[in-house]
Protein backbone atom coordinates (compact mmCIF):
# COMPACT_ATOMS: atom_id res chain seq x y z
CA UNK A 1 0.00 0.00 0.00
CA UNK A 2 2.46 2.27 0.82
CA UNK A 3 5.17 1.10 -1.86
CA UNK A 4 5.56 2.73 -5.51
CA UNK A 5 3.15 0.30 -7.84
CA UNK A 6 2.44 -1.75 -4.58
CA UNK A 7 6.16 -3.35 -5.46
CA UNK A 8 8.14 -4.82 -2.63
CA UNK A 9 10.69 -7.44 -1.22
CA UNK A 10 9.27 -9.63 1.49
CA UNK A 11 12.04 -10.07 4.25
CA UNK A 12 11.92 -12.84 6.64
CA UNK A 13 8.38 -14.58 5.68
CA UNK A 14 9.65 -17.93 6.78
CA UNK A 15 9.95 -17.27 10.39
CA UNK A 16 7.39 -19.07 12.61
CA UNK A 17 6.94 -19.24 15.99
CA UNK A 18 7.89 -22.83 17.38
CA UNK A 19 4.89 -22.23 20.32
CA UNK A 20 8.36 -21.65 23.12
CA UNK A 21 5.67 -22.05 26.75
CA UNK A 22 4.02 -25.46 24.62
CA UNK A 23 0.96 -23.49 25.84
CA UNK A 24 -2.37 -24.64 25.97
CA UNK A 25 -5.19 -23.31 27.04
CA UNK A 26 -8.80 -24.02 26.14
CA UNK A 27 -7.10 -24.30 22.48
CA UNK A 28 -3.59 -25.01 21.76
CA UNK A 29 -1.38 -22.40 20.70
CA UNK A 30 -0.14 -23.98 17.66
CA UNK A 31 -3.59 -24.36 16.68
CA UNK A 32 -4.10 -20.85 17.00
CA UNK A 33 -1.32 -20.21 15.30
CA UNK A 34 -2.29 -22.45 12.05
CA UNK A 35 -5.93 -20.84 12.37
CA UNK A 36 -4.38 -17.67 12.05
CA UNK A 37 -1.63 -18.24 9.45
CA UNK A 38 -4.90 -19.77 7.33
CA UNK A 39 -6.88 -16.69 7.71
CA UNK A 40 -4.10 -14.60 7.22
CA UNK A 41 -1.74 -16.38 4.51
CA UNK A 42 1.36 -15.09 6.93
CA UNK A 43 3.39 -17.42 9.51
CA UNK A 44 2.99 -14.38 11.90
CA UNK A 45 1.70 -10.92 12.78
CA UNK A 46 4.31 -8.66 11.21
CA UNK A 47 4.41 -8.22 7.55
CA UNK A 48 8.57 -6.97 6.82
CA UNK A 49 9.08 -5.20 3.09
CA UNK A 50 11.59 -3.65 1.40
CA UNK A 51 10.70 -1.39 -1.30
CA UNK A 52 10.69 2.56 -2.58
CA UNK A 53 8.06 4.97 -1.55
CA UNK A 54 7.82 8.07 -4.12
CA UNK A 55 11.75 6.43 -5.75
CA UNK A 56 13.50 6.66 -2.59
CA UNK A 57 14.24 3.03 -0.85
CA UNK A 58 12.97 2.16 2.86
CA UNK A 59 11.93 -0.50 4.85
CA UNK A 60 8.36 -1.03 5.77
CA UNK A 61 7.38 -3.11 8.63
CA UNK A 62 3.28 -4.03 9.10
CA UNK A 63 1.20 -5.52 11.43
CA UNK A 64 -1.88 -7.73 11.26
CA UNK A 65 -4.05 -7.69 13.37
CA UNK A 66 -5.76 -10.52 12.17
CA UNK A 67 -3.42 -12.66 13.36
CA UNK A 68 -3.84 -13.37 16.92
CA UNK A 69 -4.82 -9.58 17.27
CA UNK A 70 -1.46 -8.18 15.57
CA UNK A 71 0.24 -9.60 19.10
CA UNK A 72 3.93 -9.27 19.29
CA UNK A 73 5.82 -12.79 20.49
CA UNK A 74 9.26 -13.68 19.46
CA UNK A 75 8.50 -13.86 15.86
CA UNK A 76 7.49 -10.44 15.10
CA UNK A 77 10.63 -9.39 18.02
CA UNK A 78 13.00 -10.97 15.84
CA UNK A 79 11.84 -9.72 12.41
CA UNK A 80 11.62 -6.15 13.42
CA UNK A 81 15.25 -6.11 15.22
CA UNK A 82 15.99 -7.60 11.51
CA UNK A 83 14.78 -5.16 9.66
CA UNK A 84 16.25 -2.54 12.19
CA UNK A 85 19.82 -4.45 11.68
CA UNK A 86 19.28 -3.84 7.63
CA UNK A 87 18.20 -0.31 7.71
CA UNK A 88 20.98 0.60 9.76
CA UNK A 89 23.81 -1.71 7.21
CA UNK A 90 21.92 -0.53 4.05
CA UNK A 91 21.34 2.92 5.61
CA UNK A 92 17.78 2.84 5.34
CA UNK A 93 14.90 4.71 6.85
CA UNK A 94 12.06 2.84 8.77
CA UNK A 95 8.51 3.13 9.28
CA UNK A 96 6.53 0.78 11.18
CA UNK A 97 2.72 0.10 10.62
CA UNK A 98 1.21 -0.50 14.58
CA UNK A 99 -2.70 -2.46 14.54
CA UNK A 100 -1.82 -4.58 17.65
CA UNK A 101 -3.12 -5.90 20.99
CA UNK A 102 0.07 -5.72 22.54
CA UNK A 103 2.87 -8.65 23.48
CA UNK A 104 1.47 -12.25 23.12
CA UNK A 105 0.31 -13.98 26.21
CA UNK A 106 0.86 -16.95 24.84
CA UNK A 107 4.84 -16.50 24.48
CA UNK A 108 4.76 -15.13 28.11
CA UNK A 109 7.93 -13.40 29.41
CA UNK A 110 9.26 -14.00 26.30
CA UNK A 111 6.69 -11.71 24.64
CA UNK A 112 7.67 -8.76 27.07
CA UNK A 113 11.20 -9.10 26.50
CA UNK A 114 10.60 -7.97 22.63
CA UNK A 115 9.95 -4.99 23.67
CA UNK A 116 13.52 -4.45 25.06
CA UNK A 117 14.66 -5.88 22.53
CA UNK A 118 13.26 -4.05 19.55
CA UNK A 119 13.81 -0.80 22.01
CA UNK A 120 17.50 -1.73 21.95
CA UNK A 121 17.82 -1.83 18.62
CA UNK A 122 15.88 1.60 17.91
CA UNK A 123 18.40 3.14 20.17
CA UNK A 124 20.86 1.62 17.43
CA UNK A 125 19.25 3.25 14.99
CA UNK A 126 19.60 6.57 16.28
CA UNK A 127 23.39 5.86 15.74
CA UNK A 128 23.78 5.86 12.56
CA UNK A 129 21.08 8.88 11.91
CA UNK A 130 18.30 7.51 9.89
CA UNK A 131 14.24 8.03 10.49
CA UNK A 132 11.96 6.18 12.25
CA UNK A 133 8.27 7.02 12.15
CA UNK A 134 5.71 4.72 13.71
CA UNK A 135 2.38 5.02 12.21
CA UNK A 136 -0.15 3.79 14.87
CA UNK A 137 -3.53 2.39 13.33
CA UNK A 138 -6.52 1.22 14.87
CA UNK A 139 -6.35 -0.25 18.03
CA UNK A 140 -2.60 -0.07 19.01
CA UNK A 141 -2.15 -0.71 22.53
CA UNK A 142 -0.15 -2.48 25.19
CA UNK A 143 3.39 -3.81 25.07
CA UNK A 144 3.38 -2.13 21.46
CA UNK A 145 2.92 1.11 22.55
CA UNK A 146 5.36 0.70 25.33
CA UNK A 147 8.00 0.35 23.18
CA UNK A 148 8.36 0.77 19.22
CA UNK A 149 4.98 2.52 18.38
CA UNK A 150 5.95 5.36 20.89
CA UNK A 151 9.65 5.62 19.69
CA UNK A 152 9.37 7.41 16.58
CA UNK A 153 11.71 10.59 15.58
CA UNK A 154 7.56 10.85 14.23
CA UNK A 155 4.45 9.41 15.76
CA UNK A 156 1.50 9.44 13.73
CA UNK A 157 -1.73 8.15 13.83
CA UNK A 158 -4.87 7.27 11.85
CA UNK A 159 -7.67 9.59 12.76
CA UNK A 160 -10.05 7.89 14.93
CA UNK A 161 -7.96 5.19 16.02
CA UNK A 162 -7.67 3.74 19.64
CA UNK A 163 -4.25 4.33 21.39
CA UNK A 164 -3.13 3.37 24.75
CA UNK A 165 -1.25 1.56 27.24
CA UNK A 166 -3.78 -0.55 29.52
CA UNK A 167 -7.17 -1.37 27.35
CA UNK A 168 -10.10 0.98 27.99
CA UNK A 169 -12.19 -2.23 30.02
CA UNK A 170 -9.05 -2.63 31.87
CA UNK A 171 -8.94 1.03 33.41
CA UNK A 172 -12.78 1.23 34.05
CA UNK A 173 -12.36 -1.88 36.12
CA UNK A 174 -10.01 -0.63 38.04
CA UNK A 175 -11.03 2.73 38.67
CA UNK A 176 -15.25 1.97 38.66
CA UNK A 177 -15.61 5.10 36.31
CA UNK A 178 -16.90 5.51 32.74
CA UNK A 179 -13.84 6.55 30.84
CA UNK A 180 -14.74 10.18 29.07
CA UNK A 181 -15.87 10.63 26.14
CA UNK A 182 -12.99 10.40 23.27
CA UNK A 183 -10.31 9.11 25.73
CA UNK A 184 -7.34 6.79 23.98
CA UNK A 185 -7.98 8.28 20.70
CA UNK A 186 -5.79 9.48 18.86
CA UNK A 187 -7.27 13.02 18.64
CA UNK A 188 -6.95 12.57 22.46
CA UNK A 189 -3.48 11.88 22.36
CA UNK A 190 -2.60 14.95 19.89
CA UNK A 191 -3.86 16.91 22.40
CA UNK A 192 -2.09 15.39 25.20
CA UNK A 193 1.40 15.71 23.48
CA UNK A 194 2.17 11.60 22.20
CA UNK A 195 1.34 12.40 18.81
CA UNK A 196 3.02 14.71 15.84
CA UNK A 197 0.46 14.66 13.77
CA UNK A 198 -2.79 12.60 12.54
CA UNK A 199 -2.48 11.62 9.45
CA UNK A 200 -5.64 10.18 7.31
CA UNK A 201 -4.69 7.15 5.15
CA UNK A 202 -4.92 8.55 1.34
CA UNK A 203 -2.11 11.29 2.56
CA UNK A 204 0.02 8.60 4.06
CA UNK A 205 2.07 7.95 1.64
CA UNK A 206 2.90 11.61 0.85
CA UNK A 207 3.20 12.66 4.20
CA UNK A 208 5.69 9.91 4.70
CA UNK A 209 7.66 10.98 1.64
CA UNK A 210 8.23 14.56 2.80
CA UNK A 211 8.97 13.91 6.02
CA UNK A 212 11.29 11.40 5.75
CA UNK A 213 12.91 14.01 3.39
CA UNK A 214 12.84 16.20 5.60
CA UNK A 215 14.63 14.27 8.00
CA UNK A 216 17.62 13.95 5.49
CA UNK A 217 16.71 10.01 5.07
CA UNK A 218 17.85 9.92 1.48
CA UNK A 219 21.29 12.53 2.08
CA UNK A 220 23.74 10.19 0.65
CA UNK A 221 27.02 10.65 2.44
CA UNK A 222 30.29 8.84 2.40
CA UNK A 223 29.06 5.75 4.62
CA UNK A 224 26.19 4.99 2.56
CA UNK A 225 28.25 4.44 -0.69
CA UNK B 1 2.88 -22.92 67.75
CA UNK B 2 4.67 -20.08 67.32
CA UNK B 3 4.49 -20.03 63.72
CA UNK B 4 0.57 -20.70 63.89
CA UNK B 5 0.11 -17.38 66.05
CA UNK B 6 2.18 -15.62 63.61
CA UNK B 7 -0.19 -16.93 60.54
CA UNK B 8 -3.22 -16.09 62.54
CA UNK B 9 -1.83 -12.74 63.66
CA UNK B 10 -1.20 -11.93 59.96
CA UNK B 11 -4.59 -12.97 59.10
CA UNK B 12 -6.17 -10.69 61.54
CA UNK B 13 -4.08 -7.98 60.07
CA UNK B 14 -5.23 -8.86 56.36
CA UNK B 15 -8.48 -8.39 57.63
CA UNK B 16 -8.40 -5.23 59.26
CA UNK B 17 -7.05 -4.14 55.78
CA UNK B 18 -9.78 -5.46 54.06
CA UNK B 19 -12.31 -3.17 56.49
CA UNK B 20 -10.32 -0.52 56.26
CA UNK B 21 -10.49 -0.87 52.13
CA UNK B 22 -13.57 -0.96 52.06
CA UNK B 23 -14.18 2.24 54.33
CA UNK B 24 -12.03 3.97 51.82
CA UNK B 25 -15.53 5.02 49.42
CA UNK B 26 -13.36 7.36 47.05
CA UNK B 27 -10.01 5.10 46.46
CA UNK B 28 -10.24 3.50 42.78
CA UNK B 29 -8.00 0.56 43.29
CA UNK B 30 -9.33 -0.49 46.71
CA UNK B 31 -12.00 -2.94 45.27
CA UNK B 32 -8.91 -4.69 43.41
CA UNK B 33 -6.63 -4.94 46.49
CA UNK B 34 -9.60 -6.21 48.75
CA UNK B 35 -9.73 -8.98 46.14
CA UNK B 36 -6.14 -9.52 46.09
CA UNK B 37 -5.91 -9.39 50.40
CA UNK B 38 -9.24 -11.84 50.39
CA UNK B 39 -6.64 -13.98 48.02
CA UNK B 40 -3.76 -13.76 50.40
CA UNK B 41 -6.03 -14.93 53.59
CA UNK B 42 -6.98 -17.52 51.52
CA UNK B 43 -3.42 -18.82 50.46
CA UNK B 44 -2.14 -18.90 53.58
CA UNK B 45 -5.35 -20.68 55.25
CA UNK B 46 -4.71 -23.18 52.57
CA UNK B 47 -0.16 -23.28 52.04
CA UNK B 48 0.70 -22.83 56.07
CA UNK B 49 3.80 -20.58 56.68
CA UNK B 50 6.07 -22.97 54.90
CA UNK B 51 4.88 -24.44 51.74
CA UNK B 52 6.92 -27.53 50.77
CA UNK B 53 5.33 -27.92 46.69
CA UNK B 54 6.39 -24.74 45.29
CA UNK B 55 4.15 -24.66 42.31
CA UNK B 56 3.72 -21.87 40.32
CA UNK B 57 0.28 -20.48 41.33
CA UNK B 58 2.67 -20.73 45.12
CA UNK B 59 4.89 -18.99 44.17
CA UNK B 60 2.49 -16.35 42.86
CA UNK B 61 1.40 -16.19 46.16
CA UNK B 62 4.87 -16.10 48.38
CA UNK B 63 6.16 -13.29 45.61
CA UNK B 64 2.70 -11.30 46.97
CA UNK B 65 3.17 -12.83 50.62
CA UNK B 66 2.06 -9.98 52.43
CA UNK B 67 4.94 -10.23 54.91
CA UNK B 68 8.06 -10.48 52.24
CA UNK B 69 10.45 -7.49 52.05
CA UNK B 70 9.71 -4.83 50.23
CA UNK B 71 12.38 -2.61 48.25
CA UNK B 72 13.32 -0.03 50.77
CA UNK B 73 13.55 -3.26 53.14
CA UNK B 74 16.46 -4.53 51.13
CA UNK B 75 17.48 -1.14 50.61
CA UNK B 76 18.14 -0.57 54.07
CA UNK B 77 19.73 -4.10 54.51
CA UNK B 78 21.91 -3.81 51.82
CA UNK B 79 23.39 -0.72 51.58
CA UNK B 80 24.47 1.97 54.02
CA UNK B 81 24.09 5.76 53.44
CA UNK B 82 20.52 5.89 51.53
CA UNK B 83 19.60 9.04 50.27
CA UNK B 84 16.47 9.27 48.67
CA UNK B 85 15.94 11.60 45.58
CA UNK B 86 13.13 13.08 44.10
CA UNK B 87 10.77 14.17 41.74
CA UNK B 88 10.96 13.83 37.56
CA UNK B 89 11.13 17.08 37.52
CA UNK B 90 8.42 17.18 34.99
CA UNK B 91 5.28 16.23 36.68
CA UNK B 92 5.71 15.10 40.73
CA UNK B 93 6.95 12.74 43.00
CA UNK B 94 5.82 9.00 42.22
CA UNK B 95 5.86 7.49 45.88
CA UNK B 96 5.19 4.07 43.99
CA UNK B 97 9.14 4.43 42.98
CA UNK B 98 12.06 5.25 45.04
CA UNK B 99 15.56 5.92 44.09
CA UNK B 100 18.79 7.56 45.58
CA UNK B 101 22.21 7.15 46.29
CA UNK B 102 23.65 4.15 48.61
CA UNK B 103 26.78 2.41 49.31
CA UNK B 104 27.14 -1.16 49.04
CA UNK B 105 30.27 -2.28 50.34
CA UNK B 106 31.62 0.71 50.36
CA UNK B 107 31.32 1.66 47.14
CA UNK B 108 28.90 4.74 46.11
CA UNK B 109 25.89 3.53 43.40
CA UNK B 110 22.71 4.76 42.47
CA UNK B 111 19.50 2.13 43.59
CA UNK B 112 15.79 2.74 42.06
CA UNK B 113 12.99 0.38 42.69
CA UNK B 114 8.80 -0.32 43.20
CA UNK B 115 8.07 0.52 46.35
CA UNK B 116 4.77 -1.56 48.02
CA UNK B 117 3.02 -0.38 51.35
CA UNK B 118 2.67 -2.60 53.83
CA UNK B 119 -0.53 -0.98 55.79
CA UNK B 120 -3.39 0.74 54.43
CA UNK B 121 -2.22 4.10 54.76
CA UNK B 122 1.46 3.34 52.96
CA UNK B 123 -0.62 1.06 50.36
CA UNK B 124 -2.60 4.02 48.96
CA UNK B 125 0.63 6.47 49.32
CA UNK B 126 2.76 3.51 47.38
CA UNK B 127 -0.20 3.09 45.07
CA UNK B 128 -0.22 -0.95 45.66
CA UNK B 129 2.90 -0.28 43.87
CA UNK B 130 1.93 0.35 40.87
CA UNK B 131 3.90 3.33 38.63
CA UNK B 132 2.34 5.97 37.15
CA UNK B 133 4.55 7.60 34.53
CA UNK B 134 6.46 10.50 36.21
CA UNK B 135 8.11 7.03 38.68
CA UNK B 136 9.52 5.92 35.43
CA UNK B 137 11.01 9.11 34.20
CA UNK B 138 12.17 9.93 37.99
CA UNK B 139 13.94 6.35 37.83
CA UNK B 140 15.18 7.17 34.17
CA UNK B 141 16.57 9.89 35.24
CA UNK B 142 18.64 9.26 38.00
CA UNK B 143 19.93 5.94 36.39
CA UNK B 144 20.97 8.74 33.49
CA UNK B 145 22.40 10.54 36.50
CA UNK B 146 24.35 7.72 38.02
CA UNK B 147 25.43 7.05 34.77
CA UNK B 148 27.70 10.54 34.30
CA UNK B 149 29.29 10.25 37.44
CA UNK B 150 30.02 6.48 37.26
CA UNK B 151 27.82 4.90 39.89
CA UNK B 152 26.89 1.40 39.05
CA UNK B 153 23.01 0.92 39.40
CA UNK B 154 20.94 -1.64 41.19
CA UNK B 155 17.37 -1.53 40.69
CA UNK B 156 14.57 -3.49 42.31
CA UNK B 157 11.49 -4.75 40.98
CA UNK B 158 8.54 -5.57 42.62
CA UNK B 159 5.43 -4.42 40.64
CA UNK B 160 1.71 -5.95 39.96
CA UNK B 161 2.20 -3.49 36.79
CA UNK B 162 2.24 -0.38 35.48
CA UNK B 163 -0.81 1.82 36.58
CA UNK B 164 -3.96 1.65 34.86
CA UNK B 165 -5.73 5.26 35.53
CA UNK B 166 -6.31 8.14 33.29
CA UNK B 167 -3.95 10.25 34.45
CA UNK B 168 -1.76 7.77 33.85
CA UNK B 169 -2.58 7.67 30.28
CA UNK B 170 -3.01 11.40 29.91
CA UNK B 171 0.52 11.80 31.11
CA UNK B 172 1.86 8.76 28.70
CA UNK B 173 2.49 5.50 30.57
CA UNK B 174 3.14 3.89 27.19
CA UNK B 175 5.87 6.55 26.28
CA UNK B 176 7.23 6.21 29.55
CA UNK B 177 8.02 2.98 29.76
CA UNK B 178 9.18 2.70 25.91
CA UNK B 179 11.48 5.83 26.45
CA UNK B 180 13.43 3.79 29.43
CA UNK B 181 13.41 0.74 27.26
CA UNK B 182 15.47 2.56 24.55
CA UNK B 183 17.41 4.95 26.69
CA UNK B 184 18.65 2.17 29.68
CA UNK B 185 20.57 0.42 26.97
CA UNK B 186 22.88 3.22 26.68
CA UNK B 187 23.44 3.95 29.97
CA UNK B 188 27.51 4.19 30.48
CA UNK B 189 27.69 2.05 34.01
CA UNK B 190 27.16 -1.53 34.86
CA UNK B 191 23.18 -2.08 35.74
CA UNK B 192 22.20 -5.09 37.97
CA UNK B 193 18.15 -5.24 38.04
CA UNK B 194 16.32 -7.32 40.98
CA UNK B 195 13.41 -9.07 40.55
CA UNK B 196 12.84 -9.98 43.76
CA UNK B 197 8.38 -9.61 44.03
CA UNK B 198 5.89 -9.54 41.58
CA UNK B 199 7.19 -8.75 37.76
CA UNK B 200 4.21 -7.18 36.22
CA UNK B 201 4.74 -7.00 32.53
CA UNK B 202 5.68 -3.53 31.05
CA UNK B 203 5.92 -2.03 34.37
CA UNK B 204 8.60 -4.20 35.68
CA UNK B 205 10.68 -4.64 32.55
CA UNK B 206 10.81 -0.64 32.50
CA UNK B 207 13.48 -0.94 34.98
CA UNK B 208 14.63 -4.38 34.68
CA UNK B 209 16.85 -4.05 31.55
CA UNK B 210 20.34 -4.31 32.20
CA UNK B 211 23.64 -6.17 32.54
CA UNK B 212 23.14 -9.61 34.96
CA UNK B 213 19.32 -9.82 36.01
CA UNK B 214 19.05 -11.53 38.99
CA UNK B 215 15.65 -12.76 40.53
CA UNK B 216 14.54 -14.30 43.56
CA UNK B 217 13.68 -17.93 44.09
CA UNK B 218 10.11 -17.09 44.55
CA UNK B 219 9.43 -14.08 42.77
CA UNK B 220 7.52 -14.32 39.74
CA UNK B 221 7.78 -12.77 36.39
CA UNK B 222 5.11 -12.43 33.43
CA UNK B 223 4.00 -10.65 30.28
CA UNK B 224 0.01 -10.89 32.08
CA UNK B 225 -1.10 -11.27 35.69
CA UNK B 226 -2.18 -15.05 36.05
CA UNK B 227 -5.68 -13.99 36.63
CA UNK B 228 -6.04 -11.35 33.76
CA UNK B 229 -4.98 -14.70 31.86
CA UNK B 230 -7.48 -16.53 33.17
CA UNK B 231 -9.82 -14.31 32.86
CA UNK B 232 -8.80 -13.32 29.20
CA UNK B 233 -8.82 -16.98 27.89
CA UNK B 234 -11.59 -18.74 30.29
CA UNK B 235 -13.68 -15.63 31.01
CA UNK B 236 -13.50 -16.48 34.85
CA UNK B 237 -10.66 -16.22 37.78
CA UNK B 238 -10.98 -19.75 38.27
CA UNK B 239 -8.08 -20.89 36.05
CA UNK B 240 -5.74 -18.73 38.00
CA UNK B 241 -3.88 -21.53 39.16
CA UNK B 242 -3.16 -23.47 35.35
CA UNK B 243 -2.67 -19.68 34.08
CA UNK B 244 0.06 -19.20 36.57
CA UNK B 245 1.34 -22.92 35.18
CA UNK B 246 1.36 -21.74 31.50
CA UNK B 247 2.98 -18.60 31.64
CA UNK B 248 5.78 -19.79 32.85
CA UNK B 249 6.72 -16.85 34.73
CA UNK B 250 8.90 -18.85 37.89
CA UNK B 251 12.54 -18.26 38.14
CA UNK B 252 13.38 -21.95 37.14
CA UNK B 253 11.26 -21.04 33.79
CA UNK B 254 12.86 -17.66 33.34
CA UNK B 255 16.35 -18.97 33.83
CA UNK B 256 15.74 -22.26 31.23
CA UNK B 257 14.57 -18.99 28.58
CA UNK B 258 17.63 -17.04 29.54
CA UNK B 259 15.65 -14.04 30.28
CA UNK B 260 17.39 -13.93 33.94
CA UNK B 261 21.12 -14.83 34.61
CA UNK B 262 20.93 -16.05 38.29
CA UNK B 263 18.69 -17.31 40.62
CA UNK B 264 19.20 -15.87 44.46
CA UNK B 265 18.18 -18.38 47.20
CA UNK B 266 15.52 -17.63 49.37
CA UNK B 267 15.47 -19.43 53.22
CA UNK B 268 13.14 -22.16 53.68
CA UNK B 269 9.63 -21.21 54.15
CA UNK B 270 10.69 -17.85 51.49
CA UNK B 271 11.90 -14.15 51.88
CA UNK B 272 9.35 -13.42 54.45
CA UNK B 273 10.48 -16.21 56.96
CA UNK B 274 14.12 -15.16 57.44
CA UNK B 275 14.66 -11.56 55.71
CA UNK B 276 18.51 -10.87 57.19
CA UNK B 277 19.25 -14.79 55.53
CA UNK B 278 17.22 -13.44 52.49
CA UNK B 279 18.92 -10.07 52.05
CA UNK B 280 22.25 -12.78 52.74
CA UNK B 281 22.03 -14.62 49.75
CA UNK B 282 20.71 -11.25 47.39
CA UNK B 283 24.11 -8.99 48.63
CA UNK B 284 26.15 -12.03 47.56
CA UNK B 285 24.63 -12.24 44.31
CA UNK B 286 24.94 -8.43 43.74
CA UNK B 287 28.45 -8.21 44.98
CA UNK B 288 29.34 -11.25 42.59
CA UNK B 289 27.81 -9.63 39.61
CA UNK B 290 29.27 -6.54 40.04
CA UNK B 291 32.65 -7.66 40.31
CA UNK B 292 32.26 -9.52 36.91
CA UNK B 293 31.15 -6.64 35.41
CA UNK B 294 33.23 -3.44 36.92
CA UNK B 295 36.53 -4.77 34.86
CA UNK B 296 34.71 -4.49 31.61
CA UNK B 297 35.37 -1.47 28.94
CA UNK B 298 32.74 0.60 28.49
CA UNK B 299 32.43 -1.16 24.69
CA UNK B 300 32.21 -4.75 26.20
CA UNK B 301 29.63 -3.93 28.77
CA UNK B 302 27.55 -2.07 25.67
CA UNK B 303 28.08 -5.46 23.50
CA UNK B 304 27.27 -7.73 26.23
CA UNK B 305 24.41 -5.99 26.97
CA UNK B 306 22.69 -5.73 23.48
CA UNK B 307 23.47 -9.37 22.78
CA UNK B 308 21.73 -10.57 25.94
CA UNK B 309 18.60 -8.96 24.55
CA UNK B 310 19.35 -9.49 21.12
CA UNK B 311 19.46 -13.02 21.49
CA UNK B 312 16.24 -13.44 23.29
CA UNK B 313 14.40 -15.02 20.21
CA UNK B 314 12.74 -18.49 19.81
CA UNK B 315 11.71 -18.90 16.00
CA UNK B 316 11.93 -21.57 13.17
CA UNK B 317 13.17 -20.61 10.08
CA UNK B 318 12.24 -22.06 6.59
CA UNK B 319 12.72 -20.83 3.00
Amino acid sequence: MLFDDGKYVELDAGLSSPNPLEFVDRKPYSLRLKEAARITGMKDAVRVGEGNISGKPLIVCAMEFQFIGGSMGAVVGEKIARAIDRCIQKQLPLVIVSCSGGARMMEGTISLMQLAKISASLARLDEVKKPYISVLTNPTTGGTTASFAMLGDLNIAEPGALIGFAGPRVIEQTIHQKLPEGFQTSEFLLEHGMLDAIVPRPELKAYLAKSLDFMGAWNSDETSK
Amino acid sequence: MTKLTGQAAIVQDLERQISELERQTGSSVAQEEIKRLQEQIESLRQTGPSPQNKDAWTRVLLARHPQRPYTLDYIQMLFTDFTELHGDRRFGDDQAMVAGFARFEGRAVMVAGHQKGRDTKQKLARNFGMTNPEGYRKALRLMSLASKFGLPIITFVDTPGAYPGIGAEERGQAEAIAYNLKEIPKLQVPIIPVIHGEGGSGGALAIAVGDHVLMLENAVYSVIAPESCSSILWRDWEHKQEASRILKLTADDLYGFRIIDEIVPEPPGGAHADPEAAAGFLRAAIKKGLSDLLPLSLEELHRRRFDRLRSLATFVSEG
